[in-house]
This record gives C-alpha cells, sequence and structure tokens, in this order.
C-alpha cells in the first residue's frame, strides 16, 4: 500500500489519476479506516489531503456564502459562530455523525463522498442547496452536491477527480434550515430516515422551500415538489398534511435490518412535518 | 473463641439485630480503579512474550455446510506463516459436553453456524496471518438450514445433528428437541376451574449478546513437554485450565492458566471460544501466539443467549388469588444441546405461592452459536411472559399490580414452583419497599405508562478456595480464585479488613493463577460475594486462630482465653490476666521466631448461597407517530441480604436494569433468509448508549441470608430478571396496546398500532 500526503489538489489529482489500483481518497478517516479494519476495502494507494493549503479553513465569500474546506471536521463547523448562525440545520446534520471523538476526524466532503444514502449531512445540504467545486487533471467544475452520490458507496467523480471545496450559499433574509432524523437509540446511530428542509419567509408566508430525504433510495432524494405544498402557505395544517405526503411519495426505500418500507415511509411524513417546524420559526424568527 | 464473633452460628440473622460492623457496608474505592483510569491494569489483549505470533481463525461463512476439503498448503507457503491448524490437530475421543465445546471451538465434518471456526493461522504479523486466512481453501457443501426455534421443531426442518437428544425428550418430537423438562405441583386443570378470569398467550424473545466490551483475547504457549501458560480474559480459569487441557490432551495441572483483568462479561466468558486454537497453534510453531477476536467474531461466534417462545396460561380470582398456572417454553441455544429452558422453566412462576403450577421445557438446536451463559440464564424471558400476563388479568380484573403480586408473593415456608421450600426470602420486602417508593404513586404525563415486575434466581455456591498471607508489617494478601467482575475485589478486603480489624486500605486482593490455589468454580451464579466472600471470612478467622494462638504463646495463657478486637488480640477477661493488647504487626513482626509465617486457608463448596428477589418499577414513554420509546424514569428495589459495598450493589442493580432496557427495546439477532447474521457490530446490534438511559434509583433491602456470615446474597444476576417485563408493560401501557414480543423496536410498535387501530 501507498501512503501519500500531496502539498496541493494538482498533486493529488495527478496522484489519483496515475495509481494503479484501489485509490482511496484519505480525510477524517472515519470511513475509509473503518472499512480498511472490516477487510471491506484495501487501497493500493491512499491519498491523505489533509496537508494541502487550505483545506481545514471555513471562509466567507463576497457574496455572503460559505467556502468550506475538505477536510473541516464536524467538530469545527459546530464551534463556527457564522456557520452556526447562517445554517443551524446543516451543521446540526453533520453533528449528528458519530460520537465526540468522531467528530474531531469525519469531514462533510467525507461524508458526501463515501456515498451512504444514510449520509446525514446529504439532505441538509441539498436543502441548503450547497455546491462542490469537482477538480480532476482536466479543470474543475462546480455541481450541486446531489449529483455527487449515485448509489450507495457509488459516486460521479472520475478518476483522478475529486472534490475540492464546497459551497453553501449566503443565507438571505428570512430564511431558516432544520435537519431531523429517526434513529431507534438517541444518538451513535444510524438515519433510519433523515430529513432536510430549507425555508424562507415573509411575514408568516412561506415563500420558498426545499427538501431532502436520505436512507429511503439508493441516494439523497431532493423532494421537487416541496414549493408547491409549502410556498404561498403560513405552515397550517394542510400544508403539512401535503408535505408530508409529498415525503411520503418520494421514498423507495428497502427492507433491512433497520427499517421496512412501510416504516420508513411513515416516517418520512412524520419527519417532513416535524422538520418543516423547526425550520418555520428559524426563518420568522431570522427577518 | 474469636471468630465467633464473625462467625455467628445462626448465620446472617445476628445481623438484623444491629451487628455493627466497621467497614462492611461502607463504599470505599476499588482496589483496581487506579490502574483501570490510567491504563495500567492488563486486559487480555495487553500480555505479549517475546518470539509471539499473531492467530487468525477462518469462519464459515455458511449456516450449515459440510466442510468437503481445507486446502491449506497457499497460506502455510505464505512467508511469515508459521502453523496452521484445524480440528485434526485436537484431541480425539472425548464425549458429552466437553465434546461439544471443541466442536464449537472448531468444525468438525460440518460447519453447523455463520462464523463457525473451521481453521486457524498463526504468523509473524497480524496482518499477514490475515492474509493467510484468505489463502486456506475450504470446500463447502452447503446444507438447509434453519434459525427459528419454532421452525426447528416442525417437520420436515432441517436436522442439526441426529441422536443428539437425551433420554428426557418424548417419541415424537423432531430431533432438534435435544433435551425436555417438566415440573409442578398440584392440578393445573383443577385451578383455572376454580378462577374468574383465565388469560392465555403467546410470547417471544430475541437472543441477545452479554455485549461486553472487551473482545476475547489470549496469549497462550505450548511446549512439546506438554507444559503450557495461557494468559486470558474469562470468568472461570480454572473451568479454561480443564477444558484447555482436554482438548489438547494434557493434563490439567500442566497447565497454567492466568485470568487478566476482564472488560465485561456477564455470563458470556464463562466458556472458551479461542484459547485452545492458541494453544493448539503455539504447540505447532513452538511460540507464544497470541489471538484477539474482532466485534464481528465475537457477534458472530461466542455465546448469545437463547432465544425464547412461550406459551402461558395463569388463572386468577377476582379478589386476585393465582389459582393455577401454566407455561411451555422453547429455547433455542444455537447447534447444541444447553438452552437454559430448565431454568426459564423454574424461574417462571418461582414469585409465587402457587397450588397449582406446571411447566414444560424443549431445548431445541438450529443453526446459531453456542449460546453462553447471560445473566441469570433463562430467567429473564421467563419474567416477561408471566408478568405480562399478571399484569394482563390485574388490567382486567382492575387490580392493583403491587398489592396482587403481594396476595401471592413466595414467604418463608412457601413450597416453590419448582420443588423445595423457601427459606427466609426478601420478595415481600421489595413489594412492600416497592410501593411505598414516591416513584409508585409519582403523576404520569400524557403517553407515559408505569410498569411493575418481580424477577427470581437462585444464586450458586460452587467449590471455593482462599488463601490469606499476613506480611510481617500486619497487612494481608489475600488469593481468590474468582475473576473480578464486578468489584469483587473490594468486597474481598472489606470482609477480610472486618475480620482481621485492619483497615481496607491494608488488604491486598489477587485474583490467583491455577497453580497458586485449589479449584475455584467460575465466577458465575452470582456466586462470588457469597461464596468467595464466605471463605475469605473462613480464611481469615483461621488466621485469626493463629495470631490469638501466638499471643496466648507470648503471654502464656491458654488459648482459649484470648480474643480478637480491633485489630488486636486481648485477654477474653479480667481471668485471663492482665495484658495489654497486642495488635497484630507486634505479633507478624516477630512471626518468624515464633513459629513461622501465619496464613489463613478455606476450601469448601458451600451450598447455602440465598436465592433472591427484586421488583422494578419503569415509566416509559412512547412517540405514537414513530413507535420510539424512551424510558423515563426506572427503580430497582432488590434484596442484597447483606450489602457488603453497597455503591457496587447498587451499581450491579443498575447494569442489569440498564441490559435489560437494551434487551427489552432494541437488541436482537438479525438472521436473513440465508442464515447468516445481519447484524454482527455494534451500530446495528443496538445496545443502550448513555443517553439511552435515565438515572435508574435503586433501593437495597436487606434480607439477610441464613447461609452466609454476614447474611451476604449474591446481587449480580437478579438484576436483569424483571426489567423486560416491567418495561413491556410500562410500554404496553403507553401505547395502548400489549406487546408480546421482544425487541419493542419502534417498528414492531408501530406495527401493533397500525394492527389495533385496523382491528
Amino acid at each position: 500500500m501507498q501512503y501519500h500526503t500531496p502539498a496541493s489538489f494538482d498533486e493529488a489529482t495527478a496522484l489519483a489519476a496515475t495509481a494503479t489500483g484501489t485509490t482511496r481518497f484519505l480525510a477524517g478517516g472515519t470511513d475509509v479506516l473503518v472499512q480498511m479494519r472490516l477487510d471491506l476495502v484495501t487501497p493500493d494507494v491512499l491519498i491523505d489531503v489533509k496537508k494541502i493549503a487550505g483545506v481545514h479553513d471555513i471562509v466567507r465569500e463576497e457574496d455572503g456564502g460559505w467556502r468550506i474546506g475538505i477536510a473541516v471536521t464536524g467538530a469545527e463547523m459546530s464551534e463556527h459562530e457564522g456557520l452556526c448562525r447562517d445554517w443551524p440545520g446543516l451543521v446540526e446534520a453533520m453533528d449528528l455523525v458519530g460520537s465526540t471523538q468522531v467528530q474531531g476526524r469525519a469531514t462533510l466532503t467525507g461524508n458526501l463522498c463515501n456515498a451512504s444514502p444514510a449520509a446525514d449531512s446529504v439532505p441538509a445540504m441539498v436543502a441548503a442547496g450547497v455546491e462542490a467545486t469537482v477538480t480532476g487533471p482536466k479543470g474543475s467544475r462546480r455541481v450541486p452536491v446531489e449529483a455527487i452520490p449515485t448509489g450507495p458507496g457509488k459516486t460521479s467523480l472520475a478518476r483522478g477527480e475529486m472534490i475540492s471545496a464546497l459551497h453553501v450559499p449566503a443565507r438571505v433574509r428570512g430564511g431558516g434550515d432544520a435537519y431531523l432524523r429517526f434513529i431507534p437509540r438517541t444518538e451513535m446511530d444510524i438515519a433510519v430516515v433523515g430529513c432536510g428542509i430549507d425555508l424562507t419567509v415573509e411575514g408568516e408566508t412561506i415563500t420558498g422551500a426545499r427538501m431532502a430525504l436520505g436512507a429511503v433510495a439508493p441516494c439523497v432524494v431532493a423532494v421537487r415538489g416541496a414549493p408547491d405544498a409549502l410556498v404561498g402557505t403560513a405552515l397550517e395544517d394542510a400544508a403539512l398534511a401535503a408535505l408530508a405526503d409529498l415525503a411520503q411519495a418520494a421514498c423507495n426505500p428497502i427492507d433491512d435490518k433497520r427499517g421496512t418500507v412501510g416504516f420508513r415511509t411513515h416516517v418520512a411524513g412524520v419527519l417532513a412535518r416535524r422538520v418543516a417546524r423547526i425550520a418555520y420559526d428559524r426563518a420568522r424568527e431570522n427577518q | 473463641m474469636a471468630l465467633d464473633e464473625y462467625k455467628p452460628q445462626k448465620g446472617g440473622e445476628e445481623f438484623e439485630t444491629g451487628h455493627d460492623f466497621k467497614y462492611v457496608g461502607t463504599s470505599p474505592d476499588r482496589p483496581d480503579g487506579f490502574d483501570k483510569v490510567t491504563g495500567r491494569a492488563r486486559f487480555g489483549a495487553d500480555m505479549s512474550a517475546p518470539g509471539m505470533l499473531f492467530a487468525a481463525i477462518v469462519r464459515s461463512p455458511h449456516a450449515h455446510a459440510r466442510i468437503l476439503r481445507i486446502d491449506t498448503s497457499r497460506a502455510e507457503a505464505l512467508k511469515g506463516v508459521k502453523a496452521v491448524v484445524t480440528r485434526a490437530d485436537f484431541a480425539g475421543g472425548l464425549s458429552g459436553e466437553t465434546w461439544n465445546v471443541l466442536e464449537n471451538v472448531m468444525a468438525g465434518d460440518t460447519a453447523l453456524y455463520d462464523g463457525h471456526a473451521v481453521a486457524a493461522v498463526a504468523a509473524t504479523s497480524a496482518l499477514i496471518a490475515r492474509d493467510a486466512v484468505k489463502l486456506i481453501e475450504v470446500e463447502y457443501e452447503v446444507l438447509a438450514h434453519v434459525t427459528d426455534v419454532d421452525e426447528a421443531m416442525k417437520d420436515g426442518a432441517p436436522v442439526i445433528r441426529g441422536g443428539a437428544a437425551d433420554g428426557s425428550v418424548p417419541e415424537g418430537l423432531h430431533p432438534n428437541v435435544v433435551r425436555y423438562h417438566e415440573s409442578g405441583h398440584g392440578d393445573v386443570e383443577a385451578g383455572f376451574a376454580e378462577a374468574d378470569l383465565v388469560i392465555e398467550d403467546h410470547f417471544r424473545t430475541e437472543a441477545t449478546h452479554q455485549g461486553y466490551i472487551e473482545p476475547h483475547a489470549c496469549l497462550a504457549s505450548l511446549g512439546s513437554d506438554g507444559r503450557g501458560e495461557v494468559w486470558c480474559c474469562t470468568q472461570g480459569h480454572w473451568n479454561v485450565q480443564k477444558l484447555c487441557a482436554a482438548l489438547l490432551g494434557l493434563d490439567t495441572s500442566g497447565l497454567r492458566v492466568t485470568a487478566s483483568e476482564i472488560g465485561g462479561g456477564f455470563g458470556g466468558k464463562t466458556t472458551i471460544f479461542i484459547e485452545p486454537v492458541a494453544l493448539a497453534l503455539s504447540r505447532k510453531a513452538g511460540r507464544p501466539v497470541k489471538l484477539v477476536m474482532s466485534r464481528s467474531e465475537v457477534f458472530r461466534a461466542t455465546g448469545p443467549t437463547a432465544s425464547a417462545s412461550m406459551d402461558i396460561r395463569i388463572g386468577m380470582k377476582k379478589d386476585g388469588t393465582i389459582t393455577a398456572a401454566d407455561g411451555v417454553f422453547r429455547l433455542q441455544g444455537g447447534a447444541f444441546p444447553g438452552a437454559p429452558m430448565e431454568m426459564t422453566a423454574m424461574c417462571a412462576f418461582a414469585c409465587y405461592g402457587l397450588k397449582n403450577v406446571r411447566h414444560v421445557g424443549y431445548d431445541v438446536m438450529t443453526n446459531r452459536p453456542k449460546q453462553a451463559a447471560y445473566r441469570a440464564p433463562g430467567s429473564p424471558m421467563a419474567a416477561f411472559a408471566v408478568e405480562s400476563v399478571i399484569d394482563e388479568l390485574c388490567e382486567q380484573l382492575g387490580l392493583d399490580r403491587i398489592e396482587v403480586r403481594l396476595k401471592n408473593a413466595a414467604r418463608e415456608g412457601t413450597r416453590s414452583s419448582y420443588g423445595p421450600r423457601f427459606q427466609r426470602i426478601g420478595l415481600v420486602e421489595t413489594l412492600e419497599a416497592a410501593r411505598a417508593h414516591p416513584h409508585y404513586s409519582a403523576p404520569l404525563k400524557p403517553g407515559q405508562g408505569r410498569g411493575v415486575s418481580c424477577g427470581f434466581w437462585f444464586n450458586f455456591g460452587g467449590e471455593t478456595s482462599v488463601s490469606l498471607a499476613l506480611s510481617e508489617d500486619g497487612s494481608a494478601q489475600l488469593m481468590v480464585g474468582t475473576p473480578d467482575i464486578g468489584g469483587s475485589r473490594a468486597s474481598m478486603a472489606l470482609m477480610a479488613a472486618e475480620v482481621l480489624g485492619i483497615p481496607y486500605e491494608k488488604v491486598r486482593v489477587t485474583i490467583a493463577d491455577t497453580a497458586s490455589l485449589g479449584y475455584n468454580e467460575i465466577s458465575h451464579g452470582s456466586r462470588v460475594t457469597y461464596a468467595s466472600g464466605l471463605a475469605t471470612i473462613k480464611a481469615a478467622g483461621d488466621a485469626v486462630q493463629k495470631l490469638c494462638r501466638r499471643a496466648a504463646e507470648k503471654w502464656g495463657i491458654s488459648e482459649d482465653a484470648v480474643k480478637w478486637q480491633d485489630g488486636c488480640a486481648v485477654p477474653s477477661g479480667p481471668n485471663a490476666g492482665d495484658f495489654d493488647p497486642l495488635p497484630i504487626a507486634e505479633i507478624t513482626a516477630s512471626m518468624g521466631a515464633t513459629g513461622g509465617p501465619i496464613s489463613g486457608h478455606y476450601e469448601a463448596t458451600p451450598e447455602g448461597a440465598g436465592v433472591s428477589f427484586a421488583t422494578h418499577i419503569v415509566d416509559a414513554e412512547v412517540d405514537p407517530e414513530t413507535g420510539k420509546t424512551s424510558v423515563v424514569r426506572y427503580t430497582v428495589v432488590q434484596d442484597a441480604g447483606k450489602a457488603i459495598h453497597p455503591a457496587y450493589v447498587e451499581g450491579q442493580y443498575q447494569g442489569g436494569a440498564a441490559q435489560g432496557i437494551g434487551w427489552a427495546l432494541n437488541e436482537e439477532y438479525i438472521y436473513g433468509p440465508d442464515g447468516r447474521l445481519q447484524n454482527a457490530g455494534f451500530l446495528d446490534y443496538r445496545i443502550p448508549v448513555a443517553s439511552d438511559l435515565p438515572m435508574i434509583d435503586t433501593v437495597i433491602v436487606e434480607v439477610p441470608n441464613p447461609g452466609h456470615p454476614f447474611g451476604v446474597r449474591g446481587v449480580g444476576e437478579t438484576s436483569i430478571c424483571p426489567p423486560l417485563a416491567a418495561i413491556a408493560n410500562a410500554v404496553s401501557a403507553a401505547a395502548g396496546v400489549r406487546m408480546r414480543h421482544l425487541p419493542m423496536s419502534p417498528p414492531s410498535i408501530l406495527a401493533a398500532l397500525e394492527k389495533q387501530a385496523h382491528a
């Protein structure tokens, strides 16, 4: 096994492009090292990205958005005042991953690239409209995060490509986000259903809505009809019921040891209602 | 004589009348605490030896498969591999349970469950050993499998092993039924005829793992001279010695076994899995071998408890009198005989004085790992089924749950449901304390429900050998042979300090290896504080007697004229003579010149372990939209006989409740249609995390056990008997639907609610 610590994205992508055998990028290692220990993956080439300049930084962009470096950990996000103020739902979602110890290592980018259908941060990122810069030997492109995972453990990143930054949009006035997941315990667990939402309001009236579900399909599911159910409403019972119906209709889950199709679908509706109430309150307070 | 002050002839009864203890009943820091918080403590995987090899085990990926061929040549050719073993490297000609243990440790002709060991390698590094495992080719013929207890009893179910049934099994049952139990007294049908209400229900519990945090680990060395050593985490190293010697064809005394510190056992470390494998590899390689299980191996191939399918029928009069009780208990314990169904049967109705009672038990084999003891093996599931039906009867007859239990409670002299009459017991006292506890009358919030349950466990004595040596400075070294799985070194030190009259800190307690003491039964059956404690008291008393003799010789008076008081020899009365008290340190300082070292010894198989009862109260809240349960309040009331170290008694109470919460709500072995374990890890095998648990309140009831000098009853196991039922009763009340299948996971509660809504 080869272990590399490139100092730049150019170097990192060049290594990845020319590597032979199984290649893995290593940030916090909370997925890769576990997979190695379980004998699920034995990389021939391991590229540690933590030495690349700037990857540990959370930077405010000129438009008021946030650029999050690919080695930024959950703990660093939770302690970042500006990010917590603007995107509490996104920060909470990442904070649900693992234990306190894991939070000191696990990264937002890693949670995305591991491509687990149950990744907690991903529905929150989709709801927030987060984009990723994908860098490779042929240059860079910017894509919405929902374009990254393509199935359990699979991504759209081509050979030699990696994510070089995540971009969280500027928080508009009257906006609020939230994320909830269902687990049988209180922590240290994996989502049976996850639901992220971002709402904008004017007064009491919802003017924009974006919602995404996790763990109910092979990839994160953006619930496209959310604005139809919510925009123009004040989150009355009928709007919540319509949102829950949309969430349930968007589910395409499986039966497994963590939950049944029926249970996941039902709970998706429950979480959609609950998460919308939290985001609605946050949005109204943010006017 | 001095010893009599600590060994009342009437047993623990004396201590009701206000016996003053100086050390017993206090809660000092545990002697192993410093090592554990600083990392100095050495657990199973912490021991190394020069030239040590690392081992790994090849395991069956099939639930049931004939082993046609094992080709080890490619692994043996790998650089760094020093030995490969298969079943051929172990002793032949074994029978009975010893053969079962070997068959489980290393498969013979057939792999009997997913994870069954079929070969093992030792190599110069753990990574090489892991690579070598992948190079061992095993050719299997996959056979039909069965993992469910009820399915395994049906006509046409795959036969795990023909001819495994013993003589107890009636004709006409499936060959997978390997043992049968029937007991009781009275006429149950006549009893049911007297009842105003009879309820009969079916209950199921799933297999749960003991969930100890430390995986099995050992370091073994065995030479061609037949002499060997094992270092391992175990609850009973004499048992490891005996079994390993048998499995490898050695003299028992040729093997010396040392117990490491232990990161939990809960019954799961009362047998062996990897120790004989490491020994066989060491014998072949001529080097020490270390073998450490992964968590996944722990789940797949060590003992969970049995799963159960049960039918319970209880009749009750309008006034709450139970007129008859009948239970059928079917337990699977994996691909070997031994599911603790007779314990389930015998514990089921033990809390109550019954005129008419009957139990039937079936021990059923399936393609699962060999079950191992788990804290009061067999009893918790029985209490779940029985106490659920009693709860339903109380509900339908409009009776108070504690009053009904008090009305029927077993007392001193009651003929137990399993046969003998009870001696002094404390069930009534736990019920009265529960009724008086503020928890029982506290208001509930909407969506919450309260559950109550009683529970019973036998407790145990067993072979015990203890030795105590005094040092020249008057401090004491106590050697016991029961691994400390719950703070027992602190309890032993307290009891020795009490008898010797020296401070707790002056007693160092060591868990001796198998070469240093006579045979000690495993730390199980809640026996340690009872049996090793009794032996410690007597060994210390033996030393006290010798100390008194030295003082008598010095003073030139009769030995009978000396008594022991506050760590000093003193004349027993004015007629004995006028001498200043002679402190222990003065006697020991000169012991070399006055007759040699002073030690105390005791060996016995004490048989007075008092049975133990508990009553638990639980409040649970159920989210009707998701089926998720929160346990919001929990109170354990249990009879300890006498709490030697009250803080560790409370710890045992809380630990049993915590494990019960996991078993009741989320823990289960999940098998796929392919017979493979789906959740061999702590992510999907859900033991409670700290934030899942409420503060678990405890009440220590002390009804002394007449069979122990200080009145001790074992406390470790009874605490897990009531929780399943108490939580199920609370959840059923909160959800408004009766839950008869554990675990009560959110999907199962939601499904029950939906089923009820559509009914």
